[in-house]
């Protein structure tokens, strides 16, 4: 493995093994898209002709407001106990932090996104563990997680981390959502690669432009 | 390790650092030289700007004006080799508190790509009288013990510059007298080092030069050698205005 990919690999497993022992990340952002699904549900009562309509929405936001509380404890957990510090000392490349930080977030993501469906499921009785629909989230994700963890820096060093996260990142991913929503939308309902194309070539082109930028931005976002 | 890529005949050497945060200026046009092999500790009163020449030479902020050399390497140039060559300890131990002591060396270690790092990290454990330690989680550890896990993560990669600040906060004399003799010896002879603290007897005790930061700027300079404690004590009243 060459040096950026081992630091990556190191940064990626420590953060993992880290989350293994606290479950900080995973159990907050399960609670959070549990609660909105199971919330959503009760407040909307949708009939079966109407779930496909809204249910796809509801999914996102779960996703979309769940996965903001988990980026903004990345941060936190480094920069808490001058972690982050201990990081940028390092001769690593400031690339390779940021690509084993946001991996590091993206597998968090997935997995309690993974974990939500099965609810999901229930709660809307679909049939989530579709190719097309797995595909979307994977990379609405990735596009998220990329900008996400760009924006986690920022806040980190702000005294009000928690509202600012939110207030950056969202504007700047709403139409990767909206994608995302709208392509979801006819997975669910069983329409075709060709349908969701447009909408899955826009969200991939998002998730190059945020990786490349924001892997560019990164080094500058944390010199001081 | 040091593959200095211009002139590397002093192991620190700044020239007209100026340092500022907006209007404030925190170090102004500093001068600094320190010889290989030198422990040169710098005393200073609070807001002197110890930290932040601390933190420009660990590359951790950029300069605002000036020249700074560290290993022989020129910090607008080469920043990461810098890195590799330097060993910092800070006032936080810089651990993951839900780590073993162990993983925090191991992820230490990848991230300077060193090699046979079980090897290693038994070896530098050993040095500290951390052994029995490492596989115990760090929050579960003492802050002495801490402290000394994170002098052993500072030399895992025995670096031959070291960066100390304020590293006896926390230390029993036991682990005070390592960070004189094991810290500060490396593998390949005795380490450089910068210490900045406030405790003028670790101070004058451990260092063969010592220096008065007031102002930002170093206003004294003196092999300690040349100096005793009541001498010492005099001059920083006279510089800084500050009775020891």
């Amino acid at each position: 493995m060459t040096g950026f990919w081992a630091t990556v690999s190191a940064l990626v497993w420590k953060d993992i093994r880290a989350e293994l022992r606290t479950k900080d990340v995973v159990i907050s952002v399960l609670t959070f898209a549990l609660l909105s699904l199971v919330i959503f549900n009760f407040a909307l009562r949708p009939s079966p002709q109407v779930i496909p309509i809204v249910a796809p929405g509801v999914l996102w936001v779960a996703f979309t407001f769940a996965g903001v509380l988990g980026l903004t404890r990345t941060f936190v957990l480094e920069k808490d106990r001058g972690n982050l510090e201990g990081l940028l000392l390092t001769p690593t490349s400031r690339e390779a932090i940021y690509v084993g930080k946001m991996l590091g977030s993206l597998v968090f993501m997935l997995v309690a996104e993974v974990v939500v469906l099965p609810l999901f499921a229930v709660l809307f009785n679909l049939s989530p563990f579709r190719p097309g629909l797995l595909l979307v989230m994977l990379l609405t994700t990735i596009g998220f997680t990329a900008v996400g963890t760009l924006f986690s820096a920022i806040a980190i060093n702000t005294r009000s981390r928690e509202i600012m996260l939110p207030m950056l990142l969202l504007p700047l991913v709403v139409p990767v959502i909206i994608a995302a929503v709208v392509a979801s939308g006819t997975a669910l309902e069983g329409g075709s690669w060709s349908e969701m194309a447009k909408w899955l070539q826009l969200i991939a082109v998002f998730d190059v432009l945020a990786l490349v930028f924001s892997a560019f931005a990164f080094e500058q976002v944390l010199q001081e | 390790m040091v593959e200095a890529d211009g002139n590397a005949s002093l192991a620190i050497a700044v020239r007209g650092l100026t340092k500022t945060y907006g209007a404030q200026v925190i170090l102004r046009d500093l001068d600094l030289r320190v010889a290989w092999g030198d422990f040169l500790t710098v005393f200073g009163p609070n807001g002197a700007g110890k930290t932040t020449l601390m933190k420009v030479l660990a590359t951790l902020s950029r300069p605002t004006k000036g020249e700074v050399r560290v290993a022989g390497f020129d910090l607008s140039k080469n920043p990461a080799a810098i890195r590799r060559n330097i060993g910092v300890v800070t006032h936080q131990p810089l651990l993951y508190g839900d780590l073993t002591a162990f993983e925090n060396l191991s992820f230490q270690g990848r991230m300077f790509g060193l090699e046979q790092l079980e090897e290693r990290i038994e070896r530098t454990a050993g040095l500290m009288g951390i052994g029995r330690y490492l596989g115990h989680k760090v929050d579960t550890l003492s802050h002495g013990m801490q402290k000394r896990v994170s002098l052993a993560r500072a030399i895992l990669h025995d670096p031959p510059v070291l960066l100390l600040d304020e590293p006896e906060t926390g230390l029993d004399q036991e682990a005070l007298s390592m960070l004189a003799e094991v810290v500060v010896s490396g593998e390949r002879g005795r380490r450089t080092v910068l210490m900045v603290t406030h405790s003028l007897e670790r101070g004058l005790a451990l260092s063969n030069r010592v220096a008065i930061l007031t102002g930002g700027k170093i206003a004294y300079q003196e092999e300690r050698a040349l100096v005793d404690e009541a001498g010492f004590k005099v001059a920083y009243s006279r510089f800084t205005g500050v009775t020891l």
